[in-house]
């Protein structure tokens, strides 16, 4: 028998582009921000950060299996990503039973009520530790002292972020060098700036991601308190520290930039950043949480379809 | 190094088939003619069954403003005109003729000479190129005549189009190598037709060769410049390479003709320089066939009507495990039913690939990565058009300028979850095109 | 004892004051709306499918208000029965309208028609027809993707998966209309539902010359003209090489349906006793 030919409309090629190779070019440009935790935090940072991985893929195979009776997703490597970025906005001395609730929000409310990968309105990661951090908020905010590959997990010394100092006005605020490399406390995987702007290199390199959305928060946030701090330098603490300091860097680089939930063009991913740069800083400025990148980017990923909507490109070739 | 500035992709090159003479195919036994090569309505036959013809015979007329004349491409005798499977899978008329030797008409002048006077006016040389039935041989086959009618006397810059962006073709890079002077004089030619003092050629810079070769031929012609461009596609777009060469950009909806610019192919020149030097009407073109496991990849000239398979057979038979044939580039080619398909005036070339370059993988769910509209070249957003379309909310495509795509395909290309959005946009831009027509 | 009667002096006036507001604001932006409408819009069948042009049902109760006749105004949907009602609440007359129902005009199933092209596009036969004839050598046929099947909001028309071609349920189609519309081959057609739902049709919509339909499908009009020959009611017309049954003259005397040669004429719902009798 002959066999038949195929047709298909054009292209009759592809780029061989997939979302695993999206997803695990995310996860790598997550490890140089995992190995800093892991030096700063040690075995609080592993254990903290496998349980959520664990948990979060576990969770997505058990709820498609058994509860929406569907194929399961999880070689696609999104839960896993769900998994290391909530890992990475927790204290690496949470206990672990704190761990699996916040990965059991994250992904069956945050990503599979709405439909699983591709539908969900808010990105999960956020989704489980904003609901963590409502609901365990002394378990939430105290977070551990730096050192040097420490072997200590639950029993570790405990103080304040950054944030909370120049919020509260006490407490001695670390040096740049600390503030660049990380040596500070705050959640695991939040804390180094030069950790994290590589993999946003990385990411820009790859292609995987475009740099409108971390560029446009960084400098709404810069800028924002930058006049403040311009006006009151007494009470407002510097724009770089703000920079530097908190979950800024993690949140505009790795959780803004999540596709899912942030618009598709390059007007709207810009109205989105700017959003969230406005809201981070009011939150951090006059809110009562000493961090705000959490709420802020929920709030502009419930904004993102108004925006994919009403934000399209001027039509080719006509100029204002 | 110039090249336009919105999306683009850059597809693996694949030209495998370039870098050879162009070899010339012998003649088939029978050719079929199909009567509608050419964007617009199919012309009218003027040969019935058993006429005698030459190679160059009109054997139908244009029948209306946007339709082409249909030259002979063999000698012989007309078999039957009749239906023929086009490559969609649809009838067409066509005109079958068997071959009987091989015989001129007297006007046409054979001989390989360099003719470079051209004392015709402008209106003679547009008459001619219509009377010769050339169509844009790029892909498009969109009547020259009628492009250079909308254009002349309005416009400024004639632009031709050497791209050739498509991944594995490279018949306009032999042409280039091998008819560089002749190319020259059909470039003169179709400035006198338009009368305009500036001719830009955009030539690819994965084809140095050629950009030098036409650079020191043309350095007598202060007027023509040769100008490289960054490989990118998709540059061979007439809005894309007019945005290249000259900033300009052509607003949706808009002609070229209404910034000033034509654009010819650089295949249609070649054309041009024969029916208005040597009488010689579009019956044969150049054909790039190819394909990773065909044996002899390689150009070569073709009468028109020549069924594909004959092709092929030439360059070596079908390789085991070819699935899918494509006429044109593997971007905007379209994959043909059956290879007795005939070779048309629109065909730039055939593509044979096997099952596993060909299959498309199977689409899943958009996660809004934004890349389709990262790469669109006329900022349009495909992932949402492709909503719009399936859930039929037309008004909205409109809205969204679904008309302007060109259907590059370079969102398919790119999706990493392979979905079919051009399908979709294809399909619905033909329907709100239709709908825009239904209002007027 | 000051504290409460504040307070109750207070909730009482806002309560009050949005009384007043509300009041106004009903009156000012009242909409009047024609009792008459909802009357109508509990009669109709509330599908909502759009089939009589209108968006929705209370689009067509709007429109049956507003106009002062009947006439081109039906809901396929409630049929004369629930127009009849229609006409009884606005006190017009309705004419009767003759029961349709759709038909596949296609039997090229995969036996009858063989697969020469496997089709590897987006699967709705919108996209496919675009660019292609379909996979098999008929390019008049069905491509079998189903547009008419989603688009059916009885659940109505249903893809057999092994012919791969549209069925109709008879109980359930309501002649809307709406697969019509979305066939890109228009292949459905309404046609009378007939005494005791029976029927008889050319399945298929071929227009290739005989030789070429004859090799496309083995079920389809070859234009042979039999057919046209033995009707006795001139009830069968041959255009374009293809028959074409005329449901007003046809008088389902089934003659031309053992007539034709290649099987393309159907019948439904005719007793097979009958017919066995026939065939010995």
């Amino acid at each position: 028998m002959e066999t038949k030919l195929i047709i298909s409309p054009s292209p009759h090629i592809h780029s061989g582009d997939s979302i695993e190779k999206k997803m695990y070019g995310v996860l790598i440009a997550l490890i140089p921000a995992f190995i800093v935790s892991l030096v700063f935090f040690g075995l609080g940072a592993l254990v903290v950060t496998l349980v959520s991985v664990f948990s979060c893929v576990l969770f997505e195979y058990l709820i498609q299996r058994f509860l929406l009776k569907e194929k399961t997703s999880i070689s696609d490597g999104s839960a896993v990503i769900t998994g290391v970025l909530l890992a990475f906005n927790l204290p690496s001395n949470l206990p672990i039973w704190i761990i699996i609730i916040g990965a059991l929000v994250a992904i069956g409310i945050g990503k599979l009520t709405f439909g699983g990968l591709g539908r969900n309105i808010f990105n999960p990661a956020l989704v489980g530790r904003v609901f963590l951090l409502i609901s365990f908020p002394a378990q939430m905010t105290v977070w551990p002292e730096p050192g040097f590959f420490p072997m200590t997990y639950l029993d570790a010394t405990t103080g304040a972020t950054t944030l909370n100092m120049i919020g509260n006005h006490f407490g001695t605020i670390p040096d740049y060098t600390s503030l660049l490399l990380g040596k500070m406390r705050g959640s695991l995987g939040e804390v180094s700036a030069v950790a994290l702007l590589l993999g946003f290199i990385f990411m820009l390199l790859r292609k995987i991601i475009q740099w409108y959305i971390p560029v446009f928060i960084l400098l709404t946030v810069f800028l924002f308190t930058g006049i403040m701090n311009w006006i009151n330098p007494a009470e407002y603490a510097s724009p770089v520290i703000h920079l530097l300091s908190g979950g800024l860097l993690l949140g505009a680089v790795f959780m803004a930039t999540d596709y899912v939930t942030s618009p598709v063009t390059k007007g709207g991913m810009i109205i989105y950043a700017v959003g969230i740069g406005i809201i981070t800083s009011v939150i951090r400025l006059w809110g009562a949480y000493p961090e705000g990148v959490s709420f802020a980017i929920l709030i502009m990923n419930a904004v993102t379809p108004l925006l994919n909507n009403y934000v399209k490109p001027e039509r080719y070739g006509i100029r204002k | 190094m110039k090249t336009f500035k919105i999306g683009g992709i850059h597809p693996p090159e694949n030209k495998i088939s370039g870098n050879k003479e162009i070899k010339k195919l012998p003649l088939p036994e029978q050719v079929v003619i199909p009567l509608s090569q050419s964007l617009g309505s199919p012309s009218t036959p003027l040969v019935k069954k058993g006429d005698m013809v030459k190679v160059g015979t009109l054997i139908a007329e244009s029948s209306g403003f946007i339709s082409a004349y249909v030259h002979s491409s063999v000698s012989g005798k007309v078999a039957k005109i009749d239906k023929i499977i086009d490559s969609g899978g649809y009838g067409k008329d066509a005109v079958f003729i068997d071959v009987i030797g091989d015989e001129w008409e007297e006007n046409i002048d054979l001989s390989e000479t360099l003719v470079e006077e051209c004392n015709l006016t402008s209106d003679e040389i547009i008459s001619k190129i219509e009377k010769s039935g050339i169509v844009g041989l790029g892909g498009a086959a969109f009547p020259t005549n009628v492009k250079l009618m909308s254009g002349k006397d309005k416009v400024d810059t004639l632009i031709i189009n050497g791209t050739e962006c498509e991944p594995y073709l490279t018949d306009d890079h032999s042409l280039m190598l091998e008819k560089g002077a002749e190319l020259l004089v059909g470039i003169r030619i179709l400035m006198k037709a338009l009368n305009v003092q500036n001719a830009l050629v955009g030539i690819e810079n994965n084809k140095k060769d050629a950009i030098k070769h036409l650079e020191v031929l043309s350095r007598k012609y202060p007027s023509i410049k040769i100008i490289p461009l960054k490989v990118k596609y998709p540059q061979g777009g007439e809005k894309q390479l007019i945005d290249a060469l000259t900033n300009r950009q052509v607003p949706g909806g808009k002609l070229p003709a209404d910034v000033g610019v034509v654009v010819q192919n650089i295949g249609t020149v070649f054309a041009v320089y024969e029916a208005v030097q040597k009488n010689k009407p579009l019956v044969t073109r150049i054909v790039t066939v190819t394909g990773k496991r065909l044996k002899d990849p390689m150009d070569v000239w073709v009468r028109i009507g020549t069924p594909v398979k004959q092709l092929i057979e030439f360059a070596g038979g079908v390789p085991d495990g070819t699935r899918k044939i494509i006429a044109g580039g593997p971007m905007m080619g379209k994959a043909i039913v059956n290879t007795d398909v005939p070779i048309t005036k629109g065909m730039s070339g055939i593509l044979l690939m096997s099952e596993t370059e060909s299959m498309r993988k199977t689409s899943r769910v958009c996660i809004r990565c934004g890349q389709c509209a990262n790469v669109c070249p006329l900022k349009l957003i495909p992932s949402s058009l492709m909503t719009f379309v399936d859930f039929e909310e037309w008004s909205k495509a409109e809205k969204f300028n679904i008309t302007d795509c060109l259907e590059c395909g370079s969102c398919s290309y790119t999706c990493p979850s392979n979905r079919p959005l051009l399908d979709y946009i294809r399909a619905g831009k033909g329907k709100v095109n239709q709908i825009i027509r239904n209002r007027k | 004892m000051n504290t409460i009667l504040l307070s109750v002096i207070i909730l009482g006036g806002i309560g009050f004051l949005g009384v007043l507001i509300l009041y106004f604001a009903s009156k000012k932006f009242e909409v009047y709306e024609d009792s008459r409408i909802i009357q109508i819009q509990n009669i109709l069948p509330a599908a909502n499918c759009g089939a009589c042009g209108f968006p929705g049902c209370s689009g067509f109760a709007a429109a049956t208000v507003k106009s002062s006749s009947l006439d081109g105004l039906h809901c396929p949907v409630g049929g004369n029965a629930v127009m009849t009602r229609i006409a009884e609440t606005l006190g017009q007359n309705v004419s009767q309208v003759m029961q349709q129902i759709a038909v596949v005009r296609c039997n090229g199933s995969c036996e009858n028609r063989r697969r020469i092209n496997k089709y590897d596009g987006e699967k709705t036969c919108f996209i496919a027809s675009g660019l292609y004839g379909g996979e098999t050598p008929c390019s008049f046929g069905c491509l079998g993707y189903g547009d008419c099947t989603k688009v059916c909001s009885f659940d109505a028309i249903r893809m057999n998966d092994e012919t791969r071609l549209p069925e109709i349920d008879e109980e359930k189609c309501t002649a809307c209309g709406k697969c019509i519309k979305a066939c890109p081959k228009l292949l459905i057609e309404l046609r009378k539902q007939g005494p005791k739902s029976r029927r008889i049709y050319v399945s298929c919509v071929n227009k290739d010359k005989p030789a070429v339909a004859m090799k496309a499908c083995k079920v389809s009009c070859i234009s042979c003209k039999k057919c046209e020959k033995v009707c006795s009611f001139e009830a069968i017309i041959i255009e374009n090489n293809l028959a074409y049954i005329d449901d007003n003259k046809c008088r389902l005397c089934r003659k031309c349906v053992s007539e034709c040669p290649n099987y393309a004429i159907k019948e439904l719902n005719f007793p097979i006793k009958k017919e066995k009798v026939e065939n010995i």
